[in-house]
């Protein structure tokens, strides 16, 4: 049903938007040196003398919750801020190829800014000698969290057509769906008697729990399965918001 | 070559439209004439597929705009309100863009989007971002994508709103080149636009068609033959 073409020429547009501006690269710096900081600064990275990246990937949801929403606010918030959305959905384009295409954009380009932490590895493996496996897995995990925090980003951009406000909707949601898995907040929930499957089925949900597993190296069908169900719940909500609100 | 039947729209309780019929053949150009909140924007954006309509649709070289929006899209030119593009993109690029998706390729999207960019007199700023353009020249560039693809209607609301005379004269200059192989709706509030380009009028007023017919026609309506009489009388209660 999707014409790949169309996609590929609304993907190609979205991606070389963000290097249009400055924006971009203060983007790419900020991710670096927070991800840096908080591995080397507050893990300690060295002085746990282990040659792995779980310090490294630990603080990923939580650089993701700040940094995705400024990627993703703009993607259908601008669009109608300006009335280029009525241009776009009057090409002969889909609402499915429309959000498919600034979706992978958005993606990439969150992909690029993870490649090029590319230099703690070679750290890790120069230092010691680290399981590339289980490194690999990190990645792709971290790859696939922040592809379901994408979705929820252009959830929220479709919401509104002011980008601060898409951004704080899609920084709330991903916040939510972090912290009801997130160790701290349940063994607090636990603590006022809330039954124990509640509380864990609760935090099965969350986008934290389904990283946990794979930052530490182990691929399961289930967590990829949760994150692709997540992007395609998001991008589903998205379709039908910017179709019931495109004209406002 | 554009069928519009009965199209009806309604915003909660308000009806913004209501019951709009009309055809346009190859060689017309029709001016969609009537005050400002009349329904003009409100039907252009359901005849090009933008928002649902209520009730009715409309035909685009018999494509059904809602059974089949994407093959009378492809037959569509529209030049929406207030020339919306891409402000970060250069002309040429923001064109090639719409080229892609328009589903040219190659040394074909290249000729098309220079084939564009001279009917719309664009030349001299086909490197500059659109951000950097006037007004006039934003409005060409919407212009030029809307033309891009050659396409047998070519839809566009209030082209020549806000641009100083000269302007104008260039906007109506490339609708007349434009007119003899294609089917034009223009909308506009501006009656001097009428007799400069159209073939024949509608006036809507309160989402309703109040008069169709050749600007001659349209005149005779008044003793004087003056259009701004016939205007207000047709579309002012009281």
């Amino acid at each position: 049903m999707s014409n790949l073409k169309t996609v590929n020429a609304i993907f190609k547009r979205e991606f070389k938007s963000y290097f249009d501006s400055p924006v971009a690269y203060v983007f790419l710096v900020a991710f670096l040196v927070l991800a840096g900081f908080l591995t080397f600064g507050v893990a300690a990275f060295y002085e746990r003398r282990q040659a792995n990246l779980l310090p490294f990937f630990f603080w990923h949801p939580w650089v993701y919750l700040l940094l995705v929403p400024a990627a993703t606010m703009g993607l259908w918030a601008e669009e109608r801020r300006t009335g280029t959305i009525e241009l776009l959905l009057t090409l002969p384009v889909t609402l499915v190829e429309a959000l498919l295409g600034k979706f992978l954009a958005a993606w990439a380009f969150i992909g690029i800014a993870l490649a090029l932490t590319f230099p703690i590895v070679i750290t890790t493996a120069w230092l010691g000698n680290p399981d590339l496996g289980a490194i690999f897995c990190g990645y792709a995990g971290s790859f696939l969290l922040a592809g379901a925090c994408i979705a929820i980003g252009v959830f929220a951009s479709a919401l509104s057509r002011s980008q601060v406000i898409s951004f704080v909707i899609a920084l709330a949601i991903c916040l939510f769906m972090l912290i009801i898995g997130f160790d701290p907040v349940i063994n607090a929930v636990a603590q006022w008697g809330v039954p124990s499957a509640v509380v864990e089925g609760i935090a099965t949900c969350s986008l934290m729990q389904h990283f946990e597993s794979m930052r530490r190296g182990v691929i399961d069908f289930a967590d990829i399965t949760y994150y692709l169900g997540v992007i395609t719940f998001m991008l589903a909500a998205a379709h039908v918001v910017t179709d019931n609100r495109k004209a406002s | 070559m554009l069928t519009v039947n009965t199209l009806t729209k309604n915003f909660g309780v308000i009806q913004a439209v209501n019951g709009v019929s009309f055809t346009v053949e190859k060689g017309e150009v029709l001016g969609f004439l009537g005050p400002n909140g009349a329904g003009k924007s409100t039907t252009m954006r359901m005849i090009t597929g933008f928002i649902p309509p209520t009730s009715g649709t409309a035909v685009i070289c018999g494509h059904d705009i809602l059974t089949d929006p994407v093959a009378a899209k492809r037959c569509i030119g529209y030049l929406p309100e207030n020339a919306p593009s891409y402000h970060t993109m250069t002309v040429t690029d923001f064109l090639t863009f719409i080229g892609r998706i328009r589903g040219f390729e190659g040394a074909d999207l290249l000729k098309k989007v220079d084939a564009a960019i001279e009917k719309s007199r664009l030349e001299s700023v086909r490197k500059q971002s659109i951000e950097t353009l006037s007004k006039g020249y934003r409005q060409r560039t919407c212009f030029a994508q809307a033309i891009l693809h050659d396409p047998q209607v070519l839809i566009m609301d209030e082209p020549t709103d806000g641009l100083d005379p000269n302007q104008k004269f260039i906007v109506r200059e490339m609708i007349k080149e434009m007119s003899a192989s294609k089917a034009i709706i223009v909308s506009t509030h501006i009656l001097e636009e009428v007799d400069a380009v159209c073939t024949r009028a509608i006036v809507i007023a309160n989402g309703t068609v109040v008069a169709n017919g050749t600007p001659a026609e349209l005149r005779a309506r008044d003793p004087q033959g003056r259009l701004d009489v016939v205007f207000r009388k047709l579309t002012m209660k009281e």
